[in-house]
């Protein structure tokens, strides 16, 4: 079965958690949208590791696996907080720096 | 040309797995979208299965679908958010232009990926993807980013208390 199949699953995959990213006003929902584009990131760096033979990309999805948590607690964390400061976690809310 | 059963599992796994991505887009409840994403990761670990990575497949599982996900899910009982908080999606022309921006991006990459020659996949180790071929490759060529890795959960960690805590 050709690599391309997972590819395309992949950008497809990529180009769902940027409509969120980009669309979603809700924080929690923003955060879930970027876990869906890591896995993309995620999903092409097997495809390949598999179409190579090589071990390599399977070790780098190890390390987008353990960013990917550091973002999550950091990123609730910080929602957390606004949510505290501000009553809310609309992102388009949180606008204190350009203002 | 008949399907292989690689073929015919990858569409039983990767259609309800983009299902399960756009039902986290198109909720309006963040519990609704956290459910479709524990589907997600886990069709997705499913998937990786497939493609001989079953340390990371069972990773994906431990990691996303079990640990990150309960952070969600904790981040979004502690928030509550009422009714009324929720209905307050309104498009607005930028949104609206980053969502067609994201679709062209999605039309350029599938055109990029099916220009691309096929080509047949290599012959794999009989080892490939299990804990030992991965660990050794981890603790060998890779020991210098493996162990930053625990310094980086470890600030994680930290900032994670010192941000969200009121008072510290």
């Amino acid at each position: 079965m050709p690599v391309q199949y997972y590819l395309l699953l992949a950008a497809l995959l990529f180009a769902i958690g940027l409509v969120g990213v980009l669309m979603k006003r809700n924080a929690l929902i923003v955060m879930m949208c970027v876990e869906l584009m890591l896995n993309a990131a995620n999903l092409t760096f097997l495809a390949f590791a598999r179409q190579r033979g090589s071990i390599n990309g399977q070790a780098i999805a190890f390390f987008v696996i353990a960013v990917a948590a550091a973002e999550a607690a950091v990123g609730l964390a910080i929602v957390l907080a606004i949510y505290r400061t501000r009553g809310g976690v609309n992102v388009d809310e949180v606008r204190t720096l350009r203002e | 040309m008949s399907a292989t059963a690689e073929e015919v599992t990858f569409f039983i796994l990767a259609v309800p797995l983009l299902c399960a991505a756009v039902g986290v887009v198109i909720s309006k409840n963040p519990v609704y979208a956290a459910m479709n994403l524990v589907a997600t990761f886990i069709f997705l670990a499913g998937i990786y299965v497939l493609l001989v990575a079953h340390l990371i497949a069972f990773m994906q599982v431990l990691v996303y679908a079990g640990a990150v996900m309960v952070l969600f899910l904790f981040v979004i009982m502690l928030i509550s958010l009422g009714d009324e908080h929720l209905v307050k999606e309104r498009y607005r022309g930028m949104q609206l232009l980053g969502a067609a921006g994201a679709i062209g991006l999605a039309a350029v990459l599938s055109w990029a990926i099916l220009d691309v020659a096929r080509a047949t996949p290599a012959s794999l180790p009989p080892d490939f993807g299990t804990v030992k071929a991965v660990g050794r490759v981890l603790f060998t060529q890779y020991l210098l980013p493996f162990e930053a890795t625990s310094l980086l959960l470890l600030a994680a960690i930290v900032g994670a208390v010192v941000v969200a805590k009121e008072r510290i």
